[in-house]
């Protein structure tokens, strides 16, 4: 893929006195799918709707396919399909007028039948939509960023309040974009969307980047990993570590469960292991943790990523 | 779809009329399907042009030459103020407005589109009750082409105040207050009773109201014919103050 889909630069955004985004660059490659990461009122939300020209920018510079979202709107309007937090969909109209009245604004749009049957919408094409599920009305709006063939979307948290099957159906979708060659850029509350879609992970806290890179890089930057295991209660872990390469920390965190901190390379497995059967002990469950995204994002912000 | 995914990006905009044309005919189906709206714009004037017509409780000579005039004035103010700021609050709280205005169709393209709906429902209105009228003996005199001006003219006043009061209140409010409105003009503005009529007091007053201008001109209009200057001068400056006041008000979410 080439060529920069988004570049932001500096975006300063305040309301009054209020500094939602503060000073955040980012850029994403044409093709790629881009998970923002942020607690509630992190500044995901002003941030991408500043990308989709509702918002303008105190500072800095945004360009979305190379087009400015406020000057060059009418431009860059045919080629984004949006989906705000929430909202936009007449309560009175039926899920496929609606579909159908928005495919019909653009030159080249799917087949609106084909996209409700694809997310599920079908049996419920024909009732009202203030009537539907929040997450049948998610889907709807999900419907209506991709339908006129967008080379762009923009979806601001498309799976919030939506049960196991349809986020599962909403990650094929969103995978399914990315393989076409579709731009994504998404927000999210959840680590594990972001670990399973995005090319590029970037965590942002109190309006600023605190983080970037590919979930990989996030997850492995600090080597810090950890090997776990459970035991009978109460072993002699200054003896543990004794036995292990220095550098390391043991700790038994709830009766019979024991976790070994540090760079856990394979000789400190074989070290655990070994000590364990001199003393006639089985250690169950042995597994070796790499760090969640959820433990990055913690470090990071020092808070809980859902609400 | 071979080689290509059924993804891959096309993008491009609809040409502009049609993107309008699609919009206003959505706009029509939303207001043709909701009953309250359709109570406002058809059953109300109707009624009225009926009822009082039947009725010998006005003292004007004939009844349905008056009352014609009146009723469409009513029905113009029930689609292009009321209809309009209720639909325009409520549009904005769904987030609609800021939604459609950030796909092909564009901020001008759902107004175009609203107002091109709002005229189709004025035409509905207008030939329901012309043909009650019929139906009640009335005959047409006087100067359509008139009698048009002042409908447009109307129009314009009329949603120019209803998104000045949809920007200024929230959704709810803005219901509230648009048919509060709606039922004050109803009585003073010459709709069903002769603003002679009324107390002296309020004659005054109830003179400058663009629902009186409306009513007053269509009833000169049908009557002697012939181009009701000063009521079409009052609609021309309550439409500019009215789109002018709802330029600055006017909010998208």
């Amino acid at each position: 893929m080439a060529g920069t889909a988004l570049e932001v630069t500096g975006l300063v955004k305040r309301y009054g006195a209020r500094t939602a985004v503060d000073g955040i660059s980012l850029a994403a490659e044409l093709g790629t799918v881009t998970a923002i990461l942020g607690p509630n009122g992190a500044g995901k939300t002003t941030l991408v709707e500043t990308c989709e020209g509702f918002r303008r920018q105190d500072k800095g510079r945004v360009r979305v396919l190379g087009l400015d979202p406020r000057r060059e709107g009418r431009r860059l309007r045919p080629l984004i399909g949006v989906m705000l937090q929430q909202g936009g969909i007449y309560p009175a109209a039926r899920p496929r007028e609606m579909l159908r009245l928005v495919a019909a604004y653009y030159a080249n749009p799917l087949d609106p039948e084909a996209l409700l049957r694809r997310l599920g919408l079908l049996e419920v094409a024909g009732v009202p939509c203030r009537r539907l599920s929040g997450g049948q009305r998610q889907r709807l709006a999900l419907a209506l960023a991709i339908v006129g063939r967008p080379a762009m979307v923009f979806l601001d948290e498309p799976t919030t309040g939506l049960d196991p099957q349809a986020r599962q159906a909403t990650w094929e979708l969103i995978s399914e974009l990315r393989r076409d060659g579709v731009t994504v850029v998404l927000t999210t509350h959840y680590m594990e969307e972001a670990e399973r879609l995005a090319d590029q992970v970037v965590i942002i806290d109190r309006g600023r980047v605190v983080a970037r890179g590919t979930p990989a890089e996030l997850t492995d930057a600090g080597e810090r990993r950890r090997l776990e295991f459970r035991a009978r209660p109460g072993l002699d872990l200054a003896g543990l570590l004794a036995a292990l390469p220095p550098g390391h920390v043991a700790r038994e965190v709830s009766p019979g469960r024991y976790t070994v901190e540090g760079e856990i390379g394979p000789e400190v497995v074989a070290g655990v292991a070994t000590w364990c059967a001199a003393r006639g002990i089985l250690p169950g469950e042995l597994r070796v943790e790499s760090r969640s995204l959820e433990d990055v994002f913690l470090e990071l912000t020092g808070r809980e990523l859902r609400p | 779809m071979e080689g290509r995914g059924t993804f891959a990006p096309a993008p491009g905009a609809a040409p502009a009329l049609r993107r309008v044309a699609v919009q206003a005919a959505m706009e029509l189906r939303l207001q043709l399907r909701n009953g309250e709206q359709l109570l406002l714009t058809l059953a109300i004037p109707t009624l009225i042009l009926v009822f009082f017509s039947l009725a010998p409780v006005l003292g004007v000579r004939d009844r349905v030459a008056f009352l014609l005039p009146g009723v469409i004035g009513l029905a113009v103010m029930s689609t292009a103020f009321t209809g309009q700021a209720i639909a325009t609050g409520f549009d904005r709280r769904y987030g609609v407005l800021k939604r459609l205005g950030a796909t092909p169709l564009g901020r001008s393209g759902l107004i175009l589109g609203k107002t091109t709906a709002m005229l189709g429902v004025e035409a509905i209105q207008v030939v329901v009750l012309a043909l009650v009228a019929l139906g009640l003996g009335w005959r047409l005199h006087g100067s359509v082409a008139a009698a048009l001006l002042l409908v447009l003219l109307g129009t314009a006043a009329f949603s120019g105040l209803g998104l000045l009061l949809a920007g200024l209140l929230r959704a709810e409010a803005t219901l509230a207050a648009a048919n509060l409105v709606y039922l004050v003009l109803l009585v003073v503005g010459g709709v069903v009773f002769p603003v002679s009529d009324l107390p002296a007091a309020v004659q005054g007053p109830a003179g400058l109201l663009p629902i009186t201008a409306l009513t007053d001109g269509l009833r000169a209009a049908l009557g002697e014919g012939g181009l009701p200057t000063r009521d079409l001068a009052e609609l021309a400056a309550w439409a500019v103050l009215g789109a002018g006041l709802a330029s600055v008000t006017f909010r998208w979410e």
